[in-house]
Order: structure tokens, then sequence, then C-alpha cells
């Protein structure tokens, strides 16, 4: 039995071809249709995770989430979306009505313009460039950009002090997300996204659990979720960057937020859980997809559970952990790495082995740096006070 | 390579010269930087583009433009890092007010 | 005949978005107008095969110098000013310096036999890079290492509140 995606693109080329369409024409209708298609997937995948977010947050919280909107609620999306649609557009006096308005629309391009070059199966890719993981970080950049925008574009002290602040934070961990990205790279030889898809066998997050680690921190901080999430710390700053927004423009930068974390979740997919690759997926490439798919999905919800479970961490906490920590283990990691692979490669060994070893060096460098950093805490000294009388009437020994 | 050499290039001279014009007039310190900044793209363009149509399969080209990156991010980290110093002591940036040399 | 549409609205956005920069009056909008430039730079870069480059433009300088220019343009603003004269006394002369050398620069490109190879682009040219980055240019590679260190740590110490 043929292949699902390969009969449908047939289908369709046939169809076109038998219009009178050249080649040419053909080739660039399908793969619009095709991008279009991931586009809509993506927006489709963020109606339901919406619901899925807010009944899990119910639900690791101890409550009920939505339940009117239809059974178990699951209308509630389609409720929110509505009513995002009816309401009014207020744009404050002074602001800059340009970058006001295409704020929200960057925010959202940036993050949909990663999803151009994701390997959904074998040769079911949309751009496999050379340079696709710097291509991602690229995009990512322009995201913080738009949040730049739209703090500063509201005519308002307190959006640009949020912008700023949430700016900061991302350019930090930045860093560590490229050093640790690095890895992956490195033990694919290339950074084209199939070829560090096709190369984990086994999965790269075996081979290199700390840069795993690294990673998964500091794109939990880029995407501003908790225990980073000061970019819309409610408590402090109204909503940060986004205040002065309402209506669609508001429902932007919400639906920007969560294909965000819908897509740092298919990041980790690819460079540490395999991608598409699993049982049968060379085969039939749809299966390909559905792995792909799922993997993502399955890394948004521990990356939600962790989300709901954490309180927030201080601002100088946070650069804290990222300039003193985060940055010399992912720079030592990259360096051991890179040594450890050459090493063993001129040793030729099995490949399990091979594993192991690596597995067993990332743990000691984790180990060596928790403690290095373990000691440099100041020790919280406990003091004994004695057991204090507690109310007694007069006249009456206390206790 | 249906556009000719000479478009690219036309490019990159017209650049330079708007680059050239902001440096030359203007007044804040920022905007002189700015200027700054749109004559090196013009330089990485012409560079790139004689890679491009001189000598492609030799990788010279791309590795000059990547040093005119990293010259032009070191400078501008040191030419914003002097001029918030500067406004911190001066309370100024406009370029013709920072002329204590000047009798 | 596509190439050629795709360029010349590339260069057209470049070019006006430059002109804008030059000439805008509030500083803010000038550091916006910068960054579609860069935008155009790095599709000028698309177009001539050099992926690589393009990426790198768009991470260094809008990912990083644009956002530099805009924190420091925020730190350094007075009033909200929008009046504020923003070209000096020697416009003119500037503005005739440029065209003229622009008409100089023009002619030149215009004037020169340039030896145009017909040698296609190598596929993966990154591998390339990284390849005579380390062999033929390792001492421009570590001398770029060291001042890109002693800016970072000339700008930290320039930039410091003095207490």
């Amino acid at each position: 039995m043929a292949d699902l995606i390969v009969l449908i693109e047939n289908w369709i080329e046939k169809i076109l071809l038998g219009w009178g369409a050249n080649q040419e024409l053909t080739l660039f209708i399908l793969q619009t249709l095709g991008s279009v298609l991931v586009v809509i997937i993506c927006f489709v995948i963020v109606i339901a995770l919406i619901w899925v977010e807010r009944k899990l947050a119910g639900r690791i919280q101890d409550r009920f989430g939505p339940n009117r909107a239809g059974p178990y609620g699951i209308f509630q999306s389609f409720a929110d979306i509505i009513k995002i649609f009816t309401k009014e557009y207020i744009t404050p006096e002074g602001a800059s009505k340009g970058l006001f308005n295409i704020a929200p629309v960057l925010a959202m391009a940036s993050v949909l313009a990663i999803w151009a070059v994701f390997p959904f199966a074998m040769n079911v890719i949309g751009a496999d460039i050379h340079v696709g993981v710097l291509y991602i970080v690229a995009v990512g950049a322009f995201g913080i950009l738009a949040i730049l925008m739209a703090g500063w574009s509201s005519n308002n002290r307190y959006a640009l002090l949020g912008a700023s602040r949430s700016v900061a934070m991302l350019i930090s961990y930045e860093i560590p997300m490229v050093v640790s990205l690095l890895v992956p790279v490195l033990l694919a030889h290339s950074m084209k996204l199939s070829v560090i898809v096709e190369a984990q066998y086994p999965w790269f997050i075996f081979s290199a659990p700390l840069a795993t680690l690294i990673f998964v921190i500091s794109s939990m901080a880029e995407i501003g979720k908790a225990p980073f999430d000061l970019l819309e710390a409610e408590s402090e700053l109204v909503a940060g960057y986004h205040t002065e927004y309402s209506g669609m423009k508001f429902g932007m930068f919400y639906v920007a937020e969560f294909l965000h974390q819908f897509t740092v979740g298919a990041l980790i997919t690819i460079f540490f859980l395999g991608g598409w690759t699993g049982p049968l997926a060379v085969r039939w490439p749809i299966l390909g997809v559905v792995y792909f798919y799922g993997k993502s999905f399955f890394v948004y919800l521990v990356i939600s559970w962790i989300r709901l479970s954490l309180p927030r961490i201080r601002i100088d906490e946070m650069l804290n952990l990222n300039w003193k920590f985060l940055i010399p283990v992912s720079f030592i990691n990259l360096v051991a790495v890179a040594i450890a692979d050459r090493v063993l490669i001129e040793l030729d060994l099995d490949r399990w082995i091979y594993v192991v070893v690596m597995f067993g060096i990332n743990i000691l460098i984790l180990v060596t740096a928790l403690m290095i950093a373990g000691k440099n805490q100041k020790a919280v000294v406990r003091e004994e006070f004695p057991p204090r009388p507690v109310a007694v009437p007069p006249g009456t020994k206390a206790k | 390579m249906s556009v000719p050499i000479n478009w690219y290039l036309v490019v990159a001279a017209a650049l330079f010269s708007i680059g050239l014009y902001g440096v030359l007039s203007r007044r804040n310190a920022i905007g002189i930087l700015m200027g700054i900044e749109l004559m090196l793209n013009a330089v990485n363009i012409n560079l790139i583009t004689f890679w491009r149509y001189l000598d492609p399969v030799r990788i010279t080209g791309q590795i000059f433009a990547i040093f005119v990156f990293t010259v032009a991010a070191a400078e501008v980290a040191v030419g914003l890092a002097l001029v918030i110093s500067i406004y911190r002591n001066r309370d100024t940036v406009v370029v013709e007010d920072i002329d204590l040399l000047k009798e | 005949m596509v190439p050629v549409i795709i360029f010349v609205l590339s260069s057209l956005i470049t070019l006006g978005a430059a002109v804008a920069v030059v000439t805008n009056r509030n500083i803010l909008h000038s550091a916006f107008y910068l960054i579609l430039a860069f935008v155009g730079v790095a599709s000028i870069y698309v177009m001539l095969e050099a992926p690589f480059i393009a990426v790198v433009q768009v991470l260094v300088y809008i990912g990083a110098i644009a956002i530099l220019i805009v924190f420091a343009i925020m730190l350094t603003r007075r009033l909200m000013s929008k009046d504020l004269v923003q070209v000096n006394a020697q416009w003119g002369w500037a503005l005739f310096g440029a065209v003229g050398s622009f008409v100089v620069l023009g002619w030149i490109a215009y004037s020169v036999q340039w030896p145009v190879s017909v040698q296609t682009v190598p596929a993966d040219s990154i591998t390339l890079i990284g390849e005579e980055l380390l062999s033929t240019y390792v001492i421009p590679f570590e001398i770029a290492s060291v001042l890109l260190l002693a800016a970072l740590v000339g700008a930290i110490i320039i930039g410091r509140e003095r207490e």
C-alpha cells in the first residue's frame, strides 16, 4: 500500500497538469498548499491546546477546569475566540500606530516561520536548508523584537518596563539555548534538521542528557512559562508588554504564546527525542507525522506540568542562574562532548557503549557543577529557639 | 544569474552613500552610529556580490563578510556604551554639545 | 524574470528604509526603519545564494545590534521631544558628498568589465566555512575572538554606573 502523503500529492499534481498548468506552477501550488496545511494544523492544535491547558491546570490545582461550555468544557476555546473577535480595538493616545499594529503580527509570524524547517517525516519537510538550526535561532530573535515594539509603542511606562525586563531575560537566555543546541549539531555532524533527526539512533536525550536539560530550561525561559513567567507577572506589571492590547491583537499575542510553547515542544522532539523516528515510520511516512506530533504534545504536557507546579522566581535570581550557572555549564558541556565524541569515534566502540560513556560524562559534569554551585551558597543558619511560653491565665505556672 | 552584477554593486553604492549622508549630517550620536551600520552593511553586500559573481568556489568572500560582522558588532557595543556614559555625564547625546576639547 | 522582480523589491525596501533612517526626526522610528533595512539586506544575501550570511545577518544585526540600539535610545532620551531638529548645519555639504560618492561608485560599477565566472556555488557552504576558518584563517579567527572579548569587557566597564 503506497503512502497517504505521496498519494495525495500525486493526485493533486495530476489534476493540475490536467488543467494545463506547467511543471513550475504545479510545484509552486503544491508547496503553497503544503505550507497552508501546516499553518492550519498549527492553529487547530492551538485551539485544542487552549482547552487542554485550562483543563489540565484545573485538575493539577485540584479544581475543575472549564466545565460549562459543552461536556467537559470542550467548547471553551470557541467561546474564547468569539469573545476575542467581538472586542473593540483600543489604541492608546500617543502610541505609534504602525508599530502598535505590527507588533502582534510580528510575534505570530516569528513563531509560524519556525515551522518551515521542521521535518515531519522522511522527505516531508518544508525547506531543508543547510543552516536550519541557525535559522530557528534567528527567527526567534524576531519575536524578541516584537515584544520590544509592543512595549514601546504602547506609550505606557509600565508596558515599557515590562518589555525591557522581558527582553533582558530573553536575550540572556538565548545564549545557553544556542550553545546547548550545538550539541546535537555536533553529534549529527550537520545543521540540517532532517540529518539531525535521521542520525538519532539512539535518541540524543540518552547521549546528551545535560544538553537536553539546559535546552529545556532555557526554552522555558524563552517562552516565558513559569518559573520564568515574569513576562506576564499579573501581580506586578498589570500584563507586561501587552497591557494596552485588546481584541484580536491581544488574541494574536495569546495564540503566539501557546503556539510558541508547542513549537518548543516540537524543537525538543526534533533535537533530542528523535523527531519522527519510531517503529515503521520509514515505511509509512504518515506514521512519522503521527509520532512527531505525539512526541511534541507529550513534551508540551511536561512543560505545562512544570509550569503549573512551580512558583515564579525573582529576576535577579533568574539572571544569576543564567549567567553564573547555565552559561559556564553549557560551554563546558559543549567542549567535553566535542572531545568525547572525537575520542570515542577514534576508538570505534559499539554504539551502546558510546551512549553509556557519553551519558556518564554528562552526569559527571552536572554533578560537579551542582557541587561547585552548592559550595558557594551561603549557609542558612537556623537558630534553635527555646520553647516560648504560650498565653496562660495569670496565676498558673507557664509550661 | 539573471541579475547582472552591476545592479548589486549599484545598490551597495547607494546604501553606502545614504549611510555616509547619515554619518555626516545627524546630530544625535546614535543616529551617526546607525549611519555607520548602514555603511558596513553596504560593504558586506559588495563582498558577497564579488564572492558570488567572481569566484564562488573559494569561500574566502563569505569569511571576509563574517569578520566584518564581528567587527561591526564589537564596535556597536563599545560605541553605545560610550554614548550611554557620555549621556550620564553631560546629559546630552547631541554631538555638537560634546565639545570640551574646543576652546 | 522572477529573480529580477524579487531583487528590485528587496532593493527598494532596503534603500527606502535606509533613507527613512537618515531623515526621520524621531530617533526610535529611525531604529525600527534600520531593522527593516537589515531585513532587506538579508533578503539580498539570500538572492546571492549565501544562506549562512543571511541567517547570521538576521541573528547578529537584528537579534543583537538592533536591540542594543533600541535599548540605548531608550536609556538616553530626555523628553519625548519630537520636534528636535535632527540635522546639523552642514547637511548641504553632506548631501553633496553622498551624491558624489554614489555617482563615483556607480560609474566604477558600470565601467569596469567584471570577470564574471560561470562556476556554481558549492552546495554545503557552511562546512567549507568551518574548515576554512579553522585552517587557513585561524589567526584572524582567534584575533576576532580576542577583539570580541575586549569589546565585551570594555563595554561593561565603560557603561557601568559609577558609584
